[in-house]
């Protein structure tokens, strides 16, 4: 999929000022009674992006999927398709279709008449449904499962058939709710590439609602950060993770460690930060920082370094004892405790075997990074 | 042995019960529906004794005869009260389909806050006496009743309507009184379907009547049979609400059975009588049976 | 996140359908305090039938006859429609399986006049008098198969795996159902006493059947008064009746709601 970068050939339409969004909401609010599901929301999603909202349940993503469908009709605002306002358009008259998180499939029909539900509305002739219903089977791979009735198939084939009936209208946006929640872990990874495959082959815009990170940041070409209604950060997936705006963001996607200190000096996007401890660290930053406001270094785990002499070469480096180890196969997680009691988490990779690994539980190491690891966040 | 023991038991007791109480009892019926009636207590021969031993058992099988059912056949009375019920049961299981689905759509589409106090108040009054539902119409539907005073009053009709001693106000009162039975099965059926199957189908472009049409009713069809049955079946041989609101005219077989019994003390007709009704009833009976049993088995 | 509201269809349907559920009771209890003979005149504010119900003997005998068979057939119906439950949910396979859920599922939907014929006939065969005893045990006959249906849907949805914990921990078989199933599923068996007991306050036809000279019950006795038309103390009655069952009702489902939450707290499926 496409990933950050900003040259011309690479898909990123948000970055062309002269592109004209599918999608776009207008300070949309929602409110039910005193609760704000959505803030005044404004976002743009472009033609044959792969769009991830994520954020914890309650955040209001599944909301705005339901808003875009036209199952709930925003308080405030206006939500655009195509330059047109849809608010007043029942959902059986949008170019929208969902893939349900429960599948929603109707269990008294067969997989076929499923699938064909939608253009038997549109009222085409019986042979266009069925030679369709044929090229959908195909596309998802369950011709012969035509005449079986939902609790007749596996999960994997339930999400597929899913996937084909809300597909088979061809429709501008694919709306799916949490798509994969229901698959175990295997297949899950397996339906994610099925799925960016499926979404370059057709050209279709999908917005995917997820909880799980590392599935927008698989699947998804941008992805919505969402946190109690607001948008925290819109940005690619790498973006999101090595330059996530705010210690919200930085804490959803994946692990992080913060060490609060107050900026001491800057020169170009070098900054010094001085912990309370009294200790100095060098870190980078976009932006300018006032010197002495406050501020966190947010370090990732895999970018530190465990050792247990001194590293000689590098400028921030913090000693500890090993509180716990996790051991995952290919990587360890070390959980060191420093002298103030607060925990660092570092990963490194498991390049020897268990047997020989140097460094054990209440040894006594060093946690250390390169000056460009870190970055600064003020939020 | 003991486990064994405490299981015989526990199948052996409620068994016999029903055994002696409710199978016996059916064989009896069929006995004295083969037998000619008399004037002595018990209104019926031949009587079996035990003393009577083995030429007992054989002179009590030769007594036996098919007359009380050819006597069904050539009087009209019980050809007509078995249609007519028939119809009635019919007709008024239709009339509770009607009245009771958008009952039993309402409760399950209502607010969850409200929903268990308004099944409450559906199912309160099937607590409340059947005798006294069915008297309360009475009052309503009679010549000088409060229906009639209401319409004559809105102007309606210029003179009351005769209502009371009517299959209509037979139709009424089996609506009324069974109107639970509908509205219970199906809301079980309605309230347990996904809200999301009709989104999708919105979704996917069937407008609200559509989307009614071709997923909420073919899924609520269970529900619309076990209701129609818990109808059908009483209505069949119902025997208060065709007595109490029903007219000289209107034929049912649980009345001609309770007027054969108590009227003409005529036990061997009454035996047949209701030998004929339960043969009328058992495919139904079956059928729900077969219902009921798929259904335990999906939920466990 | 997806609040229903009334809509205007449900709203109607909903109305409609109380209105005609209720209207007629409604009419019923407020005519049971009319001053007139007529009782679809009003003719003003009285309590004169519920006096006169009161001394009217044969009625608060019938009534007495009623409560005391209601009770017994009620308490009897529910352990052996209890134990009919236990047979069918637990049991398992064996000989006579179909005949026993035949048998505990056809009263449910069998026409009362044949039960009611069937059991007096079984009662001349076998020569006993017609009377208390006869009707109590019709009435066990048909309202321990409700108590059987209510029942084992309880105990379908009853965690096996308490039961098993009970055996694992040393209990026997008899010991595990006194101790964990009974007491988890006693809203059950008291929802179904209830059912029983009004089952038996209400059955007019059974009774009638396999009653005797001497046991006259309450629906027997209104029947023989109203087959000859509306009587005013009939009326009293009727919302005597209708308002001691309604406080009943409302007062078991409060209580199942209690429970029912307590056990929701508890986590036990």
């Amino acid at each position: 999929m496409a990933a950050s970068g900003n040259t011309s050939d690479v898909f990123a339409p948000w970055n062309d000022a002269s592109a004209t969004p599918l999608i776009r909401f207008e300070g949309v609010t929602k409110r039910y009674g005193d609760f704000t599901a959505i803030d005044n929301l404004t976002l743009d999603i472009y033609e044959r992006e792969f769009y991830a909202l994520l954020g914890p349940s309650g955040c209001g993503k599944t909301t705005l999927l339901r808003l875009l469908a036209g199952f709930e009709e925003a308080t405030e605002g206006r939500i655009l398709i195509g330059g047109k306002d849809i608010s007043k358009v029942p959902p059986n008259q949008r170019p929208v279709n969902m893939m349900f998180q429960s599948y929603a499939l109707f269990p008294h029909m067969s997989v076929a008449k499923n699938i064909g539900f939608g253009l038997k509305q549109e009222g085409r002739s019986k042979d266009e449904i069925a030679q369709r219903v044929a090229e959908m089977l195909t596309l998802v791979q369950l011709q012969e499962f035509a005449k079986r009735k939902p609790h007749q198939l596996s999960g994997g084939q339930r999400q597929r058939v899913a996937l084909a009936r809300s597909l088979a209208k061809n429709p501008k946006l694919l709306l799916l709710d949490e798509p994969l929640g229901a698959l175990d872990k295997k297949l899950r990874e397996r339906t994610q590439f099925e799925l960016m495959n499926l979404q370059e082959k057709l050209g279709v815009t999908f917005m995917i609602v997820t909880h799980d990170q590392e599935e927008a940041m698989t699947v998804a070409s941008r992805i919505a950060i969402m946190d109690k209604g607001i948008v925290a950060q819109v940005d690619t997936p790498a973006m999101i993770y090595e330059a996530p705006k705010n210690r919200y963001v930085s804490d959803f996607i994946g692990d992080v460690n913060f060490i609060e200190g107050t900026v001491t000096a800057q020169q170009d996007h070098e900054i010094t930060l001085q912990s309370a401890a009294g200790q100095d660290f060098i870190l980078h930053s976009d932006k300018p920082l006032a010197i002495s406001s406050t501020a966190w270094l947010a370090i990732r785990p895999e970018k530190i370094a465990v050792s247990k002499e001194p590293p000689e070469d590098r400028r921030n480096k913090l000693q500890g004892i090993v509180d716990d180890i996790a051991y995952s196969g290919s990587i360890s997680t070390y959980h060191v405790r420093l002298s103030n009691g607060d925990l660092i988490k570092a990963q490194m990779t498991n390049q020897r075997r268990l047997s020989n690994r140097a460094i054990t539980w209440e040894d006594n190491v060093w946690l250390s990074w390169t000056d460009t690891a870190a970055i600064a966040l003020t939020e | 042995m003991t486990i064994n023991w405490r299981r015989f038991l526990l199948i052996g007791i409620p068994m016999i019960w029903l055994l002696v109480f409710f199978l016996m009892p059916f064989f009896i019926v069929l006995k004295i529906s083969l037998s000619d009636m008399a004037t002595a207590m018990p209104p019926y021969t031949p009587n079996y004794t035990p003393e009577a031993g083995i030429q007992g058992m054989v002179n009590l099988w030769q007594a036996f005869d098919l007359e009380n059912f050819i006597w069904l056949l050539e009087d009209n009375i019980y050809w007509l009260s078995y249609l007519s019920s028939l119809q009635i049961a019919l007709v008024s299981t239709l009339f509770t389909l009607l009245l009771g689905y958008p009952i039993a759509y309402a409760l399950a589409r209502s607010p969850e806050k409200w929903r268990g106090l308004l099944v409450l108040m559906i199912i309160l009054p099937f607590w409340t006496s059947f005798l006294i539902r069915v008297y309360s119409w009475i009052g309503i539907l009679k010549t000088e009743g409060f229906l009639n005073h209401f319409l004559l009053w809105l102007g309606v009709i210029d003179t009351p309507l005769a209502m009371i001693n009517t299959n209509f106000a037979v139709y009424i009162g089996i609506v009324y009184s069974y109107l639970p039975f509908m509205v219970l099965p199906l809301y079980a059926a309605l309230e347990k379907m996904d809200d999301s199957l009709i989104e999708a189908a919105l979704d996917l472009g069937t407008t609200r009547l559509g989307a009614f049409w071709q997923v909420t009713f073919p899924l609520s069809l269970p529900g619309i049979v076990a209701g129609c049955f818990l109808v059908f079946i009483p209505a069949m041989g119902e025997f208060v609400i065709p007595d109490l609101l029903g007219g000289s005219e209107t034929l049912m077989i649980g009345k001609t059975l309770w007027g054969e019994f108590f009227s003409n003390r005529d036990w061997p007709v009454a035996s047949a009588v209701a030998i004929v009704l339960l043969m009328l009833l058992v495919i139904p009976i079956l059928l729900f049976q077969r219902q009921q049993e798929k259904a335990q088995e999906a939920a466990s | 996140m997806n609040q229903k509201r009334f809509t205007w269809f449900n709203a109607t349907s909903l109305t409609f359908g109380f209105v005609f559920l209720y209207l007629p009771i409604m009419l019923l209890i407020i005519y049971s305090f009319n001053d007139s003979k007529l009782v679809t005149v009003w003719g003003g504010f009285s309590t004169r039938w519920y006096t006169a119900l009161f001394q009217n003997e044969s009625f608060m005998n019938a009534a007495w006859v009623t409560f005391k068979v209601a009770v017994l057939s009620a308490t009897i119906a529910t352990v052996l429609g209890t134990l009919a439950a236990l047979v069918l949910t637990r049991a398992g396979k064996f000989r006579g399986r179909m005949l026993f859920s035949g048998m505990v599922y056809s009263p449910l939907v069998m026409p009362e006049v044949i039960t009611g014929l069937s059991l007096l006939l079984l009662f001349v065969a076998i020569g006993w008098d017609r009377g208390f005893w006869t009707i109590t045990i019709a009435h066990v006959t048909f309202s321990m198969c409700y108590v059987a249906v209510v029942v084992s849907s309880r105990l379908i949805s009853f965690d096996r795996s308490l039961e098993e914990a009970a055996l694992d921990l040393g209990c026997n078989p008899f010991n595990a159902f006194m101790q964990v199933t009974l007491p988890i599923i006693m809203p059950a068996v008291v929802a179904a006493w209830l059912l029983a007991f009004t089952l038996s306050l209400d059955d007019l036809v059974i009774a009638s059947f396999t009653s005797g000279p001497g046991a006259t019950t309450l629906p027997m006795k209104i029947y023989s008064q109203v087959r000859l038309g509306l009587k005013p103390e009939i009326n009293a009655l009727s919302t005597l009746l209708i308002v001691a069952v309604s406080v009943g009702v409302i007062a078991a489902s409060l209580i199942a709601k209690r429970a029912e939450q307590v056990r929701a707290r508890s986590g036990d499926g």
